[in-house]
């Protein structure tokens, strides 16, 4: 077991997989991670040594912004927009998009799950 | 695509001269701009400005966090307060 970044407890797959289960590392991170502290991508979480586990959570504490706290910065990005009045803020406020898509159809990401219509259908 | 850094910001001639104009008078008045397309500079914080909707001017309080973004964006063009309940629905 090999924690990293506070909870995150990654499996028996490759390096870089196993890094991308931390919120706010995707593949290329995970990628430029195993090649800056110097670990061969094929290898496994499980065959690591824990010196080489150190490395990287020193690596991600020090070049990342990660889990809870990168949660707490988007959170902050989008409450200054509300908090704004600006129209984007706006959008978030009413849970709609927010980059100028169309809402006539779609935009069910948004919106949530489609609710029915009272007297819509003759 | 974001605009070219040597271009510099974009802002209507006449925004700069009226705002320019307030600030010596030293009143806070709200200065009607129709220029929704203008770029929101530091030297506009703390001034007031009427933006155009196209109906009317909407008073916009300039503050730091706003600089870079548009005037328009402070000044909704669009009036929507939701369906009305249908009659039918209500019925059953």
């Amino acid at each position: 077991m090999a924690r990293i970044a506070g909870v995150n407890i990654p499996t028996a797959k490759r390096v870089p997989i196993a890094l991308t289960y931390i919120t706010g590392i995707g593949p290329a991170s995970a990628k430029s991670i195993c090649e800056s502290v110097g670990i061969d991508q094929a290898r496994r979480v499980n065959e690591l040594s824990d010196a080489e586990v150190l490395k990287i959570r020193e690596h991600i504490d020090e070049n990342f912004t990660v889990e809870g706290d990168l949660r707490r910065e988007t959170q902050m990005n989008i409450k200054r927009l509300m908090d704004l009045g600006c129209y984007r803020g706006l959008r978030h406020r009413r849970n709609l998009p927010v980059r100028g898509q169309r809402t006539h159809t779609n935009a069910r990401t948004r919106k949530g799950p489609a609710r029915a219509i009272a007297g819509k259908k003759k | 695509m974001s605009r070219s850094v040597w271009k510099g910001p974009f802002v209507d001639a006449y925004v700069l001269k009226k705002a320019e104009a307030s600030r010596e008078s030293g009143r806070n008045e709200v200065i009607k701009i129709w220029s929704r397309r203008s770029t929101i500079l530091p030297q506009f914080v703390g001034l007031t400005f009427g933006v155009y909707n196209g109906h009317k001017h909407i008073p916009v309080n300039v503050s730091e966090d706003m600089i870079g973004q548009k005037f328009g964006e402070y000044s909704p063009t669009r009036t929507y307060y939701g369906h009305a309940a249908d009659k039918k629905a209500k019925r059953k």
